[in-house]
């Protein structure tokens, strides 16, 4: 295992970029720590895939360094690069046995066979397909498929890191669960470091214990799941993490006032905005209050979600998501207050904090 | 639940019945018919049994041809299968090379095959042809007119010459139907050149190649124009397939009954070996 080092990384697919727009994956510069369980998360097209590439060495980057434990390895294959990589769709090796497969990363390095032996059947043992050892692969189901990718990639000792590329697309949603939870806990027990690239924020959320939020060739965020549901750097996370998004508002600021299209809400803090900045209030839908008291908006539509309703209303001649407990009251004529500490102010979309 | 009866569905059946009839039944009884009785014209016929098939089975005529057709049939399949592969495997998958190749590889299979014939068969000519005149003048005997060995030569490279396309192009489609995925994933594991072809290539191209096999084997069995154009069945009878035989009794010599037992031997040798291959080859997919 290892730490990894992206250094000033850019890509573009097209020969002699010159603009920004040219570049699919704009300037990365990161360290993902040694043990680390990561996702990349973002809708399709933003460059995440790409940005997997450039790490298993399929790709090289157009510009910058990988570095591994400090040691340059932008221009070593995938080989030599020792990583592993589980892709959408199950890799196997149709004529051979389960067996087989774990073992083929092994023997083709020319691993003694009492040692091929031994790992195998540890990783068998890790996936729970020890039954199956002697079945042809070929006969089995996506997920059992799945795991024989993984395992593939388990299998050798010294991998620097272990790379999914949306490996739970073709799985059933209950596997999914299954399939995941092993995950974690073979990465807690063994200490992988692990990039896991998705696009659905639940799968991002629950595996990773940071995740990279990626818009359009860009990293727009870095952090713990808590920190993007709280504190979204960027309207984009702000929108794409949580269902219902955050309400994104235009808002004309004014030292720690905002105003919201004639609404006024105050801040406990006067955010630093350059001038001439579009500047908007972003607050979760589960930190708006609704009562009797504050601004008034008008409902357009309740949906009942089980434990929790999602009220669309106008405020301020914008739509908004209100979510209310499943035994919350929904007064005749509505009001919203907002918690004051979950509101976040963006300037050209990038938030602008108070305490940092 | 009570199943529907409906007579009208006979009505659906029929023209495909008429078609089949007249394109392969009909004609196929009346080949039985001629092998079965003996005739001198005059539309007068007597029974013979299976007089001729005991005749057409007991000569040499029959074996020897058979013989040839086999090792025909053997030799080409020995080289155009896996020169298929190979070719398949070193085409271009993306760019303009890609619609180039495929151009080239489908020019020979869109000659008419007794046009194939002439093509060799001119430029096989020692005192014309390329290929023959070139040969003679650097000093390499070569006379497909009289030397068996340089006839079965010039029949084996036209007919790689004219089908080996095909295999390729079968193949071709079997390993661009490989998803990317499985290349890099192979370079993960770290597998070699070869690996990736046994474990990847030649697994996804089975289906392809089964096919593949059985066209080119059934079609190199019923050869007949080009060896026709080409040798004549010479020297001697040294090329002379089944199918040249067949001709030559039943046009040259006129000999329907014999002709016609032939004819129904021949066809169910093919159906028969066809069967075992496809079924052999299933079976050994079946079991993995």
């Amino acid at each position: 295992m290892a730490r990894i080092n992206l250094d000033h990384i850019r890509h573009a697919y097209g020969p002699n970029p010159t603009k920004p727009s040219d570049y699919s994956l704009k300037e990365v510069h990161h360290e993902w720590n040694d043990g680390g369980a990561y996702a990349l998360l973002g809708p399709s097209g933003c460059g995440k895939t790409t940005l997997l590439n450039i790490i298993s060495g399929l790709l090289q980057p157009s510009e910058g360094k990988i570095l591994f434990d400090g040691k340059d390895v932008t221009n070593l294959s995938t080989q030599e690069r020792n990583i592993a990589q589980v892709f959408q769709f199950p890799v196997i090796y149709d004529t051979m046995t389960v067996y087989d497969n774990l073992a083929f990363p092994l023997r083709n390095r020319k691993v003694p066979e009492n040692e091929v032996d031994r790992r195998v059947t540890e990783i068998l043992e890790m996936i729970g397909l020890s039954d199956r050892a002697k079945k042809k692969a070929q006969g089995l189901t996506a997920d059992q498929k799945q795991k024989i990718s993984l395992g593939r990639g388990l299998v050798r000792s010294d991998v620097s890191a272990i790379l999914f590329d949306e490996p739970l697309t073709v799985i059933d949603p209950h596997m999914k669960w299954v399939l995941r939870s092993q995950l974690k806990r073979l990465h807690k027990q063994f200490g992988f470091t692990m990039v896991y690239v998705t696009h659905d924020q639940t799968e991002a959320l629950t595996f990773a214990d940071k995740v990279v939020v990626m818009y359009d060739g860009e990293i727009v965020q870095i952090g713990t799941p808590a920190e993007l549901f709280e504190k979204p750097k960027h309207t984009f996370v702000g929108y794409f993490i949580g269902s219902p998004g955050m309400n994104v508002l235009p808002a004309k600021i004014d030292g720690s006032s905002v105003d919201l299209d004639g609404q006024k809400v105050a801040l406990s803090f006067a955010p630093k905005i350059a001038a001439g900045a579009k500047t908007e209030l972003g607050i979760r839908p589960e930190f708006v209050r609704l009562g009797r008291e504050g601004m008034p908006v008008s409902i357009s539509k309740v949906e009942d979600i089980g434990r929790q309703k999602i009220v669309r209303a106008t405020f301020a001649n914008r739509p908004i998501a209100i979510v209310v407990h499943e035994d919350g009251e929904i007064p005749a004529a509505p009001k919203i207050t907002f918690d004051p500490a979950a509101i976040n102010i963006y300037a050209d979309s990038w938030r602008v904090g108070g305490e940092a | 639940m009570e199943k529907t009866w409906n007579n009208k569905a006979w009505f659906m059946v029929l023209p495909v019945l008429v078609l089949v009839a007249f394109s392969a039944v009909i004609p196929l009884m009346t080949v039985v018919n001629y092998s079965v009785q003996d005739t001198f014209g005059n539309n007068e016929f007597f029974w013979a049994g299976t007089d001729w098939f005991i005749q057409v089975l007991q000569s040499d005529r029959f074996w020897d041809a058979l013989t040839r057709n086999l090792i025909f049939s053997g030799i080409i399949l020995a080289i155009e299968i896996p020169l298929g592969i190979l070719i398949a495997l070193n085409m271009p998958k993306t760019g303009l090379g890609v619609p180039v190749c495929l151009v080239l590889m489908s020019l020979p299979l869109l000659i008419p095959w007794n046009v194939v014939g002439t093509i060799w068969q001119v430029f096989g000519r020692v005192d014309i042809g390329l290929l023959g005149y070139t040969l003679d003048a650097i000093g390499i005997p070569y006379n497909y007119v009289n030397n068996v060995f340089d006839a079965w030569v010039t029949l084996i490279v036209m007919d790689i010459w004219h089908w080996t396309s095909l295999v390729v192009l079968l193949c071709y489609a079997g390993l661009v139907s490989i998803p990317d995925a499985y290349y890099q994933a192979a370079k993960i594991d770290g597998a070699s050149r070869w690996a990736v072809f046994r474990y990847i290539q030649l697994p996804k191209m089975k289906r392809v190649l089964l096919i593949a096999f059985l066209l080119r084997f059934m079609d190199s069995f019923m050869i007949y124009t080009e060896p026709f154009v080409v040798t004549g069945g010479g020297p001697g009878n040294a090329t002379t397939f089944l199918s040249i035989d067949l001709v030559k009794t039943a046009i040259g010599q006129f000999d329907l009954g014999p002709a016609a037992a032939l004819s129904l031997i021949y066809f169910l040798i093919i159906l028969l070996l066809s069967w075992i291959f496809y079924t052999v080859m299933t079976n050994s997919d079946a079991q993995s």
